[in-house]
């Protein structure tokens, strides 16, 4: 799928953000910073992962900065960055 | 005839009996100089390095320091600098904690000047590195009270303290604050300083207001005090209630505030003449400001205050509320300068506050605590000394020792701070064993250890929302997922003492 | 309670304040840039956090904007509660609202769950009140909205509050002969208590029926002035043993007094029951 950059989220305590920009290679490349980076770094990624795959958004960077946000905010706030990035809106017009 | 001629041959058998000279009347000579002139000065007086070299410190030996400045202390930094210049090695550095503005250390550790570390605490970017294995000898962690008493029995031998005073005269009478008009800075009690100055071999005290002999109200007594050194500054007193000290305009520590105060009213042991202390964090420093309220409503009157003394008690206690303060340390401004002018408000040694073996600690009177945990679990033991990423960043500070002493323990902390759970199947560290936990209070809801069915059944019947402390863990785990385990080493990097002196726990490095 | 429906940990935290019900907020708190993120939040809160007994309210953006339509499809599908509508003016635009949330609600097979609120913030809309009360079967409360009325009068708030009292009681009045609730409007100066606290007095005085806030500080004062008399406890009482009573006889339908209950009232039962033991009024145990 062709995108854009764009970006969802902040940087307050309990928010994540996320930055999504088009790349060369094939497949999802996770950067993540993150406060809870030893407990909860792996499930974060899963989440990211999960909710773009979902979305069709396969191969794409994405740096994603955490503040121990939940995995439902960290849900919307990618799927708002995958979103703005497509251009294609998850709900009906 | 009897003239002391007459007796001298008297005199002279009785000096050789004795072993003793004959006293000579002409090698008496009198000082004239006027006092004002000698109250300045005395030979005490000396620059840092003329201290450290007369005290005799020798490489492997142990120096000690308190942390009643906080986050703003400049004698740690100040006088381990010197000693590296002097070229030290191998010491061991004793202080009653250890914070952020130390970071410095990490360098002097690196070159081998300091080599071991006993403290209450550790935070920022060196308690980062020491978790991570800075040092090959782990550092040895004790409760403010084990650690005033371990210095008298002789168990934590220290050879030089370089304790910072605010005020000192040339003799070393030595206070936290200063009458003059040149003071400079503040911190009130030296609590945590006072073992050390009465049972270190020699004592150095710094000080950035040098006053005239007599100091008056002074914490430290001359006869203590083997040098006296003037710096420009021993601490920056703005700086006192930065760090886990806070007035906080958190809802949810408000929230947790009001709870606390609740348990309290209702936890049978809210009665006249009672005793309170409270730790340092946001909701249990808050509870003072809402048991104020109870206080007034019911006509109830507290003996007194103790611990970490707070502007909160201050008000209380200059209200009537509290009859009171017994100050190991000054939690803020208002505290410090109220222990200054106010002679029921009175500091009192480490030891004397909260040693288990001491009798007359001021712990044992205590009716209530309000504490703060960074970690509690299902069996209500509670950690404060390390984060729930295994990286060191707390003080035992007296929470041991006054859970353990006190009739009633309540711990306040959130259930979640950010994606961190408060309340875990097992703590990280073990700090205070749940045996002297009673209360717990979150967000969720407020768990009474099984232990004591007598508080459970007052709280119930006051109509507080008591949960099981499962149910809280599960609560937690369930908002947040399942955290994955720490990537801890193999290296011990901590020894958590008891206060009874065993050893309790230890801390494992993290390897990432 | 408001809560800004861009702010992923005031969202979180709302519940344990104990708001009797929390309003997320699409609207005035979030920009024209982060509608569409603020509208992914708060699907997914409503989705996964547990908000107990809460009463779940969405304030949308209005339907002539470009994000009205996606917030209704957004939020009931998350299983809101209650919609609540800004700036109404008309019974026509509830028509609409209700119109859009029935289509979604007939996609996902949930017809009839989803209620709405109405917020009349300007003077049409009061001279307008009973009309808006009474356009739709969904409706279960109307709102002031103060900041945006009276700059519509072209006047300012005052601590009294006299320039309110026509849209206040006009309000009160078409919620009472419509049935349904009346909801007085946020009190923004969190430093005075005391001012604050006059203005729930006199909102209860008037007969609304909650007040809304902005701040947990200010839930306290509102439950202190709101605290449930003998005579609603007894009620909530009864409707709760009817509750047990039809529950042990596997009953679904449940009347007390020859009058159905239905749930929005067993929830303010419960409400009620619970803001008693938190004043203290009555204890745990005294409920068989």
């Amino acid at each position: 799928m062709e995108i854009k950059n764009a970006v969802a989220g902040t940087l307050e305590s309990g928010d994540i953000l996320i930055q999504i920009a088009p790349t060369d290679t094939s497949g999802l490349q996770i950067e993540l910073e993150s406060s809870v980076m030893y407990q909860f770094g792996a499930q974060i990624k899963n989440v990211i992962t999960e909710t773009l795959t979902a979305l069709g958004v396969t191969d794409a960077a994405v740096k994603a900065t955490d503040k121990g946000a939940l995995d439902c905010t960290i849900r919307a706030r990618v799927t708002a960055a995958a979103v703005r990035a497509t251009g294609k809106d998850v709900w009906a017009d | 005839m009897n003239t002391i001629k007459d007796r001298a041959a008297l005199i002279a058998e009785a000096a050789k009996k004795m072993n003793k000279e004959v006293y000579n009347d002409s090698e008496v000579k009198k000082n004239i100089t006027p006092r004002h002139e000698l109250q300045r000065k005395s030979s005490k007086v000396v620059t840092l390095e003329e201290a450290i070299k007369k005290s005799g410190l020798k490489n492997g030996m142990t120096i000690s320091f308190h942390h009643h400045f906080r986050g703003g202390d400049k004698v740690i930094n100040m006088v381990v600098a010197k000693l590296a210049e002097m070229g030290f090695k191998d010491l061991h550095l004793a202080s009653s904690s250890l914070i952020d503005v130390h970071e410095p250390l990490i360098e002097h550790i690196r070159n081998g000047v300091i080599t071991q570390i006993s403290t209450s605490g550790l935070r920022g970017a060196l308690a980062n590195e020491i978790s991570h294995g800075l040092m090959k000898e782990p550092v040895v962690f004790r409760s403010h009270g084990s650690r005033g008493y371990a210095i008298k029995s002789g168990e934590l031998h220290i050879d030089v303290a370089f304790l910072g005073a605010s005020s000192s005269d040339p003799l070393g009478n030595a206070a936290g604050f200063s009458t003059s008009e040149n003071a400079k800075s503040i911190c009130g009690s030296l609590g945590y300083a006072l073992p050390d100055a009465k049972y270190a071999d020699h004592t150095i005290i710094l000080t950035d207001d040098l006053v005239d002999y007599p100091n008056q109200h002074n914490a430290i007594s001359e006869a203590d005090v083997e040098f006296v050194v003037v710096v420009d500054s021993v601490g920056d007193s703005s700086k006192i209630s930065s760090g886990a000290i806070r007035d906080t305009k958190n809802p949810r520590d408000i929230l947790l505030a009001k709870q606390a105060a609740k348990v309290v009213m209702n936890s049978g042991y809210f009665e006249n003449g009672f005793s309170l202390q409270t730790g340092s964090g946001g909701a249990s420093l808050a509870v003072t400001k809402y048991l104020r309220q109870g206080m007034i409503d019911k006509g109830i009157k507290a003996s007194f205050a103790l611990g970490g003394i707070t502007s909160h008690m201050v008000k209380l206690h200059q209200e009537g509320l509290i009859g009171r303060l017994i100050d190991v340390q000054s939690f803020d401004k208002v505290a410090a300068e109220s222990l200054m002018n106010d002679p029921l408000h009175k500091s009192v040694s480490a030891n004397e506050y909260a040693a288990m073996l001491e009798p007359g600690s001021a712990t044992h009177f205590l009716d209530v605590v309000i504490l703060s945990a960074l970690e509690v679990d299902v069996n209500f033991n509670v950690n404060v000394l390390v984060g729930s990423d295994g990286i060191i960043r707390g003080a035992i500070g007296g929470h041991p020792d006054t859970a353990a002493d006190s009739a009633l323990s309540v711990i306040v902390c959130p259930l979640l701070r950010g994606r961190i759970p408060c309340v875990v199947d097992e703590v990280t560290t073990l700090i205070t064993p749940g045996s002297n936990v009673d209360v717990v209070v979150t967000e969720y809801g407020i768990a009474v250890n099984p232990k004591r069915p007598e508080i459970k059944e007052r709280l119930l019947a006051a109509g507080l929302n008591i949960v099981d402390i499962h149910e809280l863990a599960e609560k937690a785990r369930s908002i947040i997922g399942n955290p994955a385990p720490l990537p801890f080493g193999d290296k011990v990097v901590g020894i958590v003492l008891n206060r009874d002196g065993s050893v309790q726990d230890v801390i494992k490095n993290i390897t990432e | 309670m408001f809560v800004p429906g861009n702010n992923p940990g005031m969202m979180q935290d709302a519940f344990i304040y104990g708001p009797d019900s929390i309003m997320l907020d699409l609207e005035d708190s979030v920009t024209m840039a982060e509608k569409d993120t603020a509208r992914l939040l708060v699907h997914n809160a409503l989705k996964t956090i547990d908000y107990g007994n809460t009463e779940m309210v969405v304030r949308i953006n209005p339907l002539n904007t470009p994000y009205g339509k996606k917030d209704i499809e957004a939020v009931v599908k998350a299983g809101v509660h209650v919609i609540r509508m800004p700036k109404t003016e008309t019974a026509d635009e509830v028509r609409e609202v209700e119109a859009e949330i029935e289509k979604v609600e007939r996609e996902i097979g949930c017809l009839g769950r989803t209620q709405i609120m109405a917020a009349i913030e300007s003077t049409l809309g009061v001279i307008n009140a009973y009309d808006i009360a009474v356009a739709s079967k969904r409706m279960m409360g109307i709102a002031l909205g103060a900041e945006d009325y009276s700059a519509n009068l072209k006047t300012q708030r005052s601590p009294e509050g006299m320039e309110l009292l026509l849209a206040r009681q006009t309000i009160v009045v078409a919620a009472r002969a419509a049935g349904i609730d009346a909801l007085d409007t946020v009190y923004s100066n969190l430093n005075d208590m005391e001012t604050f606290r006059k203005e729930v007095e006199l909102i209860k005085q008037l007969g609304f029926d909650g007040k809304s806030i902005i701040n947990p500080r200010q839930i306290e004062v509102v439950n202190e002035v709101f605290a449930p008399k003998e005579k609603d406890i007894q009620k909530s009482l009864t409707i709760l043993a009817a509750i047990k009573e039809a529950e042990k006889r596997g009953s679904g339908v449940i009347a007390v007094n020859g009058k159905m209950v239905d749930r929005p009232v067993v929830i303010r039962a419960q409400r009620t029951i619970d803001l008693a033991i938190a004043s203290g009024i009555i204890k745990k145990e005294d409920i068989a």
